[in-house]
């Protein structure tokens, strides 16, 4: 089982994202477990959302402690935080940042793998103003999930709820965030 | 983080709350993702900053404007869309970015 | 001096007596006189009490509330559908440590409509962090809500207390009542300390605050806490009030013939009188037969309960409500109290007197009779049912 802790800002879309993973992951055939951290919503507070992904039934119902994977979708929460908190040292820190890995790993102290992209610049220069879309994209492609399983998944759940050249400009983000991943690994 | 909340017994009773205690211990600071940055020569102490601020954020002294009190702020920007002069700006709250 | 009087009237002198800051209260059958009592002990000057109208009894509870946070002394009355209504904000006023004494006109709960006694209103607040008693006579309500009041503003407790009475056979039944007089009734009750009273301007508090996971838990336990201080409390109270008056009022339960007994019945309220009766008739026969009536039903005297039972055979349990796909209330409380007795009488579950049924000497001597030869945990059985 993967357990992945997603830190953001009431109103980034954290919590959409993690509910839209958790669609992509079912189609992979997984099972899954999406919850965000239960509270009142303030916009702008710093909030965390979940996911299980297993190959077996999830019945533990618990909160997460020990993820594989931590994503920070804010990157001031960087340090306020502390996303890598129970991180799991083999596992992987997943940042929002124009910084280096390696100003990443200074600030964090983090010894595991860690991924960088600049999802404001993406999500900017796609059109769509949010972050949380490139994070996911950089999230499914960490956990190695297949690019057509990820765009239809998102074509049809975000699909629903906008135009299609709002859609479009997501999937492009979606997609600069799916290779940005690629990119990283080619670095190191 | 577990270790410095209060045990059943050290609660006071009905859970009633000592006056002014909620500031202290909730910094709502935690929540802004946008810092409002005061400019001193710019502000000309209208004070609509003050009036409208819904944090009781913004800090005076004998009835000028001298700063922020940045562990309450959320962040909501609004003294900077009020101010008449631009003397507050909002700023991303980061550690410092990286030029790429 | 010794008067004739209704059950309404005795809680209403008391609560006159009491002379609480503030009193809000909607009316309902078979409540209602206690509050018009009082309406007319506020109209005539007898006492200086605010008297809130209000609109329901959601509101009279809510009243109460805010009136008991502002630092008043405070009470209130209702009854069935009322007390349904009411027990959302009894939680709150439990939860937040409100010492307001509440007599509760035991009456059935719809549907169908009902306006006479059972007890299922008593068991829907069972839970709501109130402590309960349960009344025998017009007397019992008299005397139980001076020490509830006093239970209830005890330091250690600050908790909301139920004085139960049943519908008709207690409110609207003239009975001997002996009060206290006023003086001495006053002197009792003592004066009423506020804690972190909201009108104390100058010590500014927050009451009800949001608590998240990581700190209701605890809140809870802190209430779980003050209740658990009840029983001694009630004991002390009670010796205080027995010194006062000169009745022999000793303990959480009232054991009657038990001590050679090998078949008793557990019962609340009024029904113990008449069980008494039963309990006498079958004495004269020689049997062995004995009752136990529970004063203190929440919180719940276990202990108390099991050693009364301690040498009995045959329990009958008496319930005046059924708590739907489940045994009595009444009757789980006291097949717990047996868990770890060594005698481990044989239990058995009654139903009887919903929506005012009738309960008689009779019936509950052919009850008692019957103990020991029906067999034990069949289910519940019912007394006076057609079939």
């Amino acid at each position: 089982m993967k357990e992945i802790r997603w830190h953001g800002r009431g109103g980034q879309g954290a919590k959409t994202v993690s509910q839209v993973l958790a669609q992509i992951n079912l189609r992979e055939g997984k099972f899954v477990q999406a919850f965000p951290e239960f509270g009142p919503e303030r916009s702008g507070a710093p909030v965390r959302a979940y996911n299980r992904i297993a190959e077996e039934e999830i019945r533990v119902h618990s909160a997460v402690y020990s993820p594989d994977i931590a994503v920070v979708v804010d990157e001031s929460l960087l340090t306020a935080e502390r996303p890598v908190e129970g991180l799991h040292p083999d596992g992987t820190l997943i940042v929002n940042t124009s910084c280096s890995v390696d100003e990443i790993r200074r600030r964090t102290g983090f010894g595991g793998k860690i991924v960088v992209l600049d999802a404001d610049r993406i999500g900017r220069e796609a059109g769509t103003g949010f972050a949380n879309i490139p994070m996911l994209g950089a999230v499914a492609s960490v956990l190695g999930t297949a690019w057509n399983l990820v765009e239809e998944e998102v074509r049809r759940t975000m699909g629903e709820r906008m135009p299609k050249d709002m859609l479009d400009k997501n999937v492009n983000a979606l997609r600069a965030g799916y290779n940005a991943v690629k990119e990283v690994r080619g670095g190191r | 983080m577990a270790a410095s909340l209060k045990g059943w017994r050290e609660l006071p009773i009905g859970g009633v709350v000592p006056g002014g205690s909620a500031r202290d211990l909730n910094k709502t600071g935690s929540w802004r993702a946008e810092r409002p940055m005061w400019n001193d020569e710019k502000c000309i102490q209208c004070l609509l900053c003050w009036f409208h601020c819904p944090d009781s954020s913004i800090v005076t002294h004998d009835q000028k404007v001298t700063g922020v009190d940045y562990d309450h702020c959320k962040g909501c920007g609004l003294c900077a869309a009020v101010c008449p002069k631009d003397a507050i700006g909002m700023v991303p709250e980061r550690e410092g970015t990286c030029a790429k | 001096m010794r008067k004739v009087m209704t059950g309404h009237k005795a809680v209403a002198e008391a609560m006159r007596q009491i002379e609480p800051d503030v009193v809000a209260v909607y009316p309902i059958t078979p409540q209602s006189e206690i509050a018009e009592y009082y309406a007319d002990y506020v109209h005539d000057g007898i006492v200086h009490t605010e008297l809130v109208p209000v609109e329901s009894e959601h509101s009279a509870m809510s009243a109460c509330v805010g009136a008991a946070a502002a630092g008043a002394r405070v009470m209130t009355a209702t009854s069935s559908q009322g007390l349904a209504l009411l027990v959302e904000v009894l939680y709150i006023a439990a939860g937040l440590r409100l010492p307001i004494v509440m007599a509760l006109a035991n009456r059935a709960l719809s549907a169908p409509i009902n306006i006479h006694c059972d007890h299922s209103d008593a068991y829907l607040a069972r839970d709501a962090g109130a402590f309960q008693i349960f009344c025998e006579s017009a007397q019992e309500a008299y005397d139980y809500t001076l020490i509830a009041q006093r239970i209830a503003e005890h330091d250690m407790v600050r908790l909301p207390g139920i004085v139960n009475l049943d519908g008709f056979s207690l409110t609207h039944t003239s009975q001997v009542v002996e009060p206290l007089d006023d003086a001495v009734a006053k002197k009792f009750v003592g004066a009423f300390k506020a804690v972190h009273p909201l009108l104390d301007v100058k010590k500014p508090v927050t009451w009800g605050p949001f608590a998240m996971p990581d700190y209701y838990f605890e809140l809870k336990r802190a209430q779980a806490a003050a209740m658990e201080e009840v029983p001694a409390a009630f004991l002390s109270v009670q010796k205080a009030f027995a010194k006062t008056s000169g009745r022999a009022y000793a303990g959480f339960v009232e054991k009657y013939r038990l001590d050679d007994a090998d078949r008793a019945l557990v019962v609340l309220g009024s029904t113990a009188g008449t069980a008494k009766v039963a309990v006498d008739a079958l004495r004269e026969k020689g049997e062995k037969v004995g009752l136990l009536k529970v004063w203190l039903y929440r919180p719940f005297p276990y202990c108390e309960v099991a050693s009364a039972l301690e040498k009995v055979k045959h329990v009958g349990v008496l319930d005046r409500a059924i708590s739907f796909g489940a045994m009595g209330a009444l009757y789980s409380d006291v097949a717990t109290s047996l868990r770890r007795s060594q005698s481990r009488p044989a239990l058995h579950n009654y139903i009887y007197g919903l929506g005012g049924r009738d309960i008689t000497v009779e019936q509950l001597a052919e009850v008692l009779e019957g103990l020991g030869k029906v067999r034990p945990d069949e289910g519940l059985r019912y007394i006076g049912l057609r079939e």
